[in-house]
């Protein structure tokens, strides 16, 4: 990757500007889409604040925050290791069955967590097949716990690298083997020119990449709770559902928030001053070195641990059990309403993709042609709803229409919004979009950081008005960016499972919610068959991903 | 030539991918059209056999139910919010505090039905009418017969006999987030106070107990024999024994010779909102008598009417006396329950 | 547009970032087909005035004008689309998904097709790259991404192109070549430019007229001879090519200094004052004398010219060329005068001055 200074020379203070002066159109929409994604989480907030009795804050409040810094730094750490780690080996180096891994490692994030943390602890509990087998071979004194806090930050970052794993990667191939070279001529190492030029030019993404994992972990719930680890997201819950105080539990997430903006401004301080758009669009890559023998085996063995472990095994698991079932009860074992619920699913999944991505576009777009400082603010407002737990959006969501419907009848509209919330997956939709226009923008907006401001002017000075430079420029450049966003917000969509089951109008169940159905009454074996179709409607987009992956170095190699 | 296809290629996918998607899921997708709607519509924290129980209810009356399945504290949240456009003609919960918290939120209108009267234990429904218990279910111990002699248990109070040193290093029970668990130290509280409480949550702590996510996994780690005791629902026993006849766990009565054990209920009420509480009490009634079977019958729980026989596996279980259920106290009681476990450090 | 309405007209504009204000009262004006280098250092406000003609900055006060048209003011602003203005940046910005010939065309989409295609093959013949009109910019040479960009800006007709440092990503033995046909390329088509560079040779050799910036003000704009010979203030003489400054005293016409006589000033019969003379090397003549008070202490080859560095008396040094064939080793004593004929600029303060002083 070139880092050039500023598109247009000039001093530092405006090497940051966008290009062109502001267009109030697009300026006014940007700031009306990060209106409405936020007001859900701002309605609350705000509820929260208005309505809280003396605040019955959980005991041990202190010790939650405690263990979600914890649980954040361990999952980073993890995450960063297992997912950084691997992008760099499929990147620098060429060993056997590399060309494969290079996209199956991505295939844990098809596994929602809700279905990991279970699978991973009746696997590995004392009562489990493995600590069973142990105890077969080396007698009755084997018998542990894993129910902890380091047993959660494994199953959480072998679910969660491969966020860290795609943006490192798209990071690695698009570095310039020049300066790799360079620090190699200039007497580093291997090692230290890793250390030295790769990872710090690596930073931004990495950094995006590790903004996103631990906004997944401050809003998870299923895992830390199979888990027994008291997050804050807990704390909510345990007050919300053990001391019927919504309003207290509200209070608690605005808390999470918290977390949310210290980690976004993490995001920002790891980015650091330092631009990263490139010259000529984009860089050649760094040469691969063949490894061969051992070596080469130990890195494909390598890949195929973390694979296995975030993937594999898991749905082995679950293979079984869905077989156990079918001999158990064939009649029974597919629900003749699957065709239904796996549409419901990926129909909400497609459109809330759709939508998020043309608001990422929309908003990145705005910037770009010229938002400054307050339009970008607000576009990163948009993100915080990655960082409040499903149902507390979907709450939120609740109180929004609330409130319209009694601003509408206040205003004469009678019935006001009548049911349009609950009535249709309207509200559904709008809660995805809140909770996930985060991964979209931030995918997004790293490719826009890619096209060098001048290519903006350029189209602009050649008659193309906003919308041209969008469809005609933007758009074909961003095009990785959006795969990777339709990717992402597809299989978090088709996971999630909170807001759907919240805001669902009646007859409409979605694959998770019937994995919920099954699973909330401890059916594991029953919730089997349909926990794979979830995986496996997630591969897709995953293995959509890959393609796009396997395009995009093609192209490079081809140019190199 | 301006417009390269190339750059529209993306948009067309993108737009034919959502049609397709949005035509695909048919035509009831966006609540518009579709089925026609029920003529009950039901709010229920409960998934269990309920699906069944509402086919049977409509062929014998006619009456079609729709019904939506989820957590109890968001469903609540959501008739709040919907108000008096709230489709939901009755909500149905399965735990007493529950219950009562939904009566606390104004969230349900009082019934004055002869039939719930007769059918339903007067301690299983709220004395003003808003909520009626429709099952019942038992949170007792379960051990493995290999490793434990039930005549070890203390008769009187079970759970807090737990706390004795014999026990160290052989208990396994749920996490402080799990309702049972909460509504279990709700009413040692009302029975005992909470310093004695206190001291019982404790003494298990000290006895090392195992903490785990889900009854399923206690009862086979009881199985396996890494655990010899552990407090568990009795439907999940029968459940499990279904799927295993060869199951090495026994169930034990808790505190026969004193308090009883503890039980807690799944009810229902009919919602303020609702705009045909006339069709929706019909149902209610129906679940309280001849839908009794229906409603607790394969999910092994035991029905409220007395007059209904529990299944064939919970009979074996053999007869115990239940700790009255005091939905108030429970309800009232399970911040302070949350807040003790806590405090203890209970996870 | 008549004929003297000019194709570029800054009117007094100013532009503030904040507390620093990087244009103040620009005023200037564009003939047609009239090209401009636009120099100064880094920070001067160059970019800035080229972000405010292209659109990309709105004015905080003043006007900007092309070909008669306001397009900024108190009121108006034209978004960069709807300006006739033409971009060629450094860093070339081709789309690098588009064919050289769509590149070309992009500006032109609302012809009709047939009239795109001729346009684009006579702008591509123009820059004579017509045999890669299929290729990708990744698949061209710098100098050749260079010449698309610019074919793809001069394709809409603009009224102005402005060049934003358009060689210097280019290496040098390519930058002279693809400089001179960048130029024929708009005086051919007769485009008016604005080009923006840090060299100042290449202002020099390229421009009808030469702006000089500093600090956001144009410092000087004309013709590069006039910049050059009599710059208009002591920034401008030592920024275009190199210039030392002896203190001088004009009386009764005459110039002296520590060299001795330099020259007559027309005009300022009358006069006593105290100033500053700006000499340039090769306006500084040399010839050897063991007397003389002044030292070479600096011998410079370059080729043609071998620039001799000399100690005054006073501890001042100047500068002279010499050619190549003359050599005073270091420690040569030599006498310093000034080349006969020239008349040097002369300096009250930091400006010039051709009127005595009151």
């Amino acid at each position: 990757m070139t880092v050039t200074a500023a598109p247009v020379p000039g001093p530092r203070t405006r090497a940051r500007r966008g290009a062109g002066s502001g267009r109030p159109a697009w300026s006014f929409v940007t700031f009306l889409v990060a209106l409405v994604v936020a007001s859900p989480v701002i309605a609350v907030v705000v509820d929260g604040v208005l309505n809280g009795r003396e605040a019955t804050m959980p005991r041990g409040l202190g010790g939650m925050v405690v263990t979600t810094l914890l649980l954040m730094t361990g999952v980073g750490l993890g995450t960063l290791v297992v997912g950084g780690g691997l992008a760099w080996l499929v990147t620098a180096y060429r060993f056997p069955g590399r060309d494969v891994l290079v996209w199956l490692l991505v295939l844990p994030l098809a596994m929602p967590a809700y279905i990991l943390g279970f699978v991973f602890l009746s696997t590995f509990d004392a009562a489990g097949p493995v600590q069973s087998l142990l105890r077969d071979v080396l007698g009755d004194a084997v018998a542990f716990s894993v129910r902890s806090l380091p047993g959660a930050i494994v199953v959480m970052s072998l679910s969660l690298f491969p966020y860290v794993y795609l943006m490192a990667r798209a990071a690695l191939v698009e570095q310039s083997p020049t300066t790799y070279d360079a620090a190699r001529s200039l007497g580093a190492g291997r090692r230290r020119a890793f250390w030295r030029v790769v990872v710090p030019l690596a930073r931004p993404s990495l950094a995006a990449g590790l903004a996103i994992v631990m906004m997944e972990v401050l809003t998870d719930f299923a895992t830390v709770q199979y888990f027994g680890v008291k997050t804050v997201s807990v704390g909510v819950y345990l007050v919300w559902k053990g001391s019927y105080d919504f309003h207290a539990a509200t209070q608690i997430s605005a808390l999470v928030l918290v977390f949310a903006v210290a980690v976004l401004a993490g995001e920002r301080l790891m980015r650091g001053r330092a631009r990263f758009t490139q010259r000529g669009g984009r860089g050649a890559g760094l040469p691969a070195e063949r490894l061969t023998g051992a070596h080469g085996w130990a890195a494909t063995l390598a890949c195929l641990l973390a694979l296995a472990a975030g993937f594999v095994v898991p749905v082995i698991r679950l293979v079984g059990w869905a077989v156990a079932e079918a001999r158990a009860d064939p009649e029974a074992f597919v629900d003749e309403r699957f065709g239904e619920y796996l549409a419901n699913s990926l129909a909400v999944a497609a459109i809330a993709a759709t939508g998020c991505v043309l608001l990422s576009l929309v908003m990145s777009h705005a910037v770009r042609i010229g938002g400054g400082r307050v339009v970008g603010s607000a576009a990163s407002v948009t993100t915080f709803g990655y960082a409040v737990p499903g149902a507390v959006v979907g709450i939120g969501v609740l109180l929004v229409f609330a409130w319209a419907d009694r601003a509408l009848e206040a205003l004469g509209v009678p019935n006001g919004t009548g049911l349009l919330v609950t009535g249709s997956v309207l509200g559904i939709l709008y809660a995805y979009l809140v909770r996930f226009l985060a991964p979209a923008y931030q995918a997004v907006d790293a490719s826009f950081a890619k096209i060098a401001p001048s290519m903006t002017l350029s189209a602009m000075s050649l008659g193309a008005g906003p919308l041209g430079v969008l469809s005609r420029v933007h758009l074909p450049l961003v095009r990785p960016g959006v795969a990777v966003a339709l990717v992402l917000v597809t299989i978090d969509a088709i996971k999630e499972l909170p807001i759907v089951l919240l805001l669902r109008p009646f007859g409409f169940t979605t694959v998770a919610v019937w994995v919920y159905q099954l699973a909330a009454e401890n059916f594991w074996q029953k919730a089997a068959l349909p926990a794979l179709v979830i995986v496996a409607a997630a591969t897709v987009p995953v293995y959509v991903l890959f393609r796009q992956i396997r395009a995009t170095d093609r192209r490079d190699a081809r140019e190199r | 030539m301006p417009r390269s296809p190339r750059v529209r290629r993306p948009a067309l996918l993108l737009a034919s991918t959502l049609a397709l998607s949005a035509t695909v899921s048919g035509c009831g997708f966006l609540g518009i059209g579709g089925d026609e709607p029920g003529d009950i519509q039901v709010y229920s924290a409960r998934h269990y056999d309920l699906e069944d129980a509402f086919v049977e209810f409509e062929e014998e009356t006619g009456l079609k139910v729709d019904f939506i399945f989820g957590d109890d504290a968001e469903l609540l949240e959501r008739l709040k919010s919907e108000g008096d456009e709230s489709p939901a003609d009755m909500f149905v919960t399965v735990d007493a505090g529950n219950l009562w918290n939904a009566e606390e939120q104004g969230v349900l209108q009082p019934v004055d039905s002869q039939v719930l009267k007769d059918s339903i234990p007067a301690e299983y429904r709220d004395p003003g009418n808003e909520w009626f218990g429709l099952a019942l279910r038992a949170r007792t111990i379960a051990y493995n017969p290999d490793n434990v002699d039930p005549a070890d248990f203390d008769t009187e109070d079970t759970y807090a006999g737990l706390t004795d040193p014999k026990w160290k290093g052989r208990l396994c029970m749920r996490d402080s987030t799990e309702a049972y668990t909460q509504s279990l130290v709700a009413s040692l509280i009302d029975l005992h106070g909470r310093e004695r409480t206190k001291e019982i949550v404790q003494g298990w702590l000290d006895n090392d107990v195992d903490i785990m996510s889900n009854d399923i996994e206690l009862l086979e780690a009881v199985d396996a024999g890494t655990c010899d005791v552990a407090i568990v629902n009795h439907y999940y026993y029968a459940r499990e024994l279904d799927e295993k006849p060869d199951l090495n766990v026994k169930l034990f009565w808790a505190s026969q010779d004193g308090a009883g054990t503890h039980v807690n209920i799944s009810g229902a009420g009919i919602t303020e909102s609702s705009d045909a509480p006339k069709k929706a009490q019909r149902l209610l009634e129906w679940l309280a008598s001849d839908g009794q079977k229906a409603f607790v019958g394969g999910n092994h729980e035991y029905p409220v009417n007395p007059d209904v026989a529990p299944d064939d596996v919970i009979a074996g279980f053999g007869d115990f006396t239940p700790m009255p259920v005091d939905a108030k106290a429970y309800g009232s009681l399970n911040p302070e329950a949350t807040e003790l476990l806590a405090e203890v450090g209970y996870e | 547009m008549s004929a003297d309405t000019p194709a570029l007209r800054l009117d007094k504009v100013t532009k503030r970032y904040g507390a620093t204000t990087a244009a103040r009262d620009l005023v200037l004006d564009v003939a047609p087909g009239e090209l401009l280098t636009l120099i100064g250092p880094s920070g001067c406000g160059k970019s800035t005035t080229l972000r405010l003609v292209a659109g990309l900055d709105r004015p905080d006060e003043g006007c900007v004008s092309i070909a008669g048209e306001t397009v900024a003011d108190g009121r108006r602003w034209q978004p960069p689309e709807k300006r006739r203005v033409g971009l060629v940046f450094q860093e070339h910005a081709l789309f690098p998904h588009l064919t050289v010939a769509r590149n070309v065309a992009f500006g032109i989409d609302r012809l009709p097709r047939g009239e795109q295609r001729a346009r684009v093959g006579e702008m591509l013949d123009l820059v004579r790259l017509g045999h890669l009109a299929k290729r990708y910019p990744h698949e061209l040479s710098g100098g050749e991404q260079q010449r698309v960009a610019l074919a793809r800006a001069l394709a809409p007709r603009p009224a102005v192109v402005l060049l934003d440092e358009p060689f210097s990503s280019l290496d040098e033995t390519l930058r002279a070549q693809v400089r001179a046909e960048t130029v024929g390329a708009l005086r051919e088509t007769g485009t008016t430019a604005l080009f923006v560079t840090h060299d100042q040779t290449e202002a020099l050799s390229t421009g009808d007229r030469v702006v000089v910036m500093r600090d956001g003000v144009i410092e000087q704009a004309d013709t590069p001879q006039a910049v050059f010979e009599s710059p208009a203030t002591r920034f401008v003489a030592s920024f275009m090519g190199d210039a030392d400054f002896l203190p001088a005293h004009v009386h009764d016409a005459l110039l002296t200094s520590e060299i001795g006589v330099v020259s007559t000033v027309p005009g300022w019969g009358n006069v006593d004052v105290d100033v500053e003379v700006v000499l340039r090397p090769h306006e500084v003549a040399l010839a050897p004398d063991p007397d003389a008070r002044a030292e070479v202490v600096a011998v410079e080859y370059h080729g043609a010219f071998v620039l001799h560095t000399v100690r005054l008396a006073s501890g001042s040094t100047l500068r002279s060329w010499q050619t190549h064939a003359v050599r005073y080793p270091a420690g040569t004593r030599v006498a310093v005068s000034v080349v006969p004929g020239i008349r040097p600029t002369l300096l009250v303060g930091d400006h010039a001055v051709s009127e005595p002083p009151r």
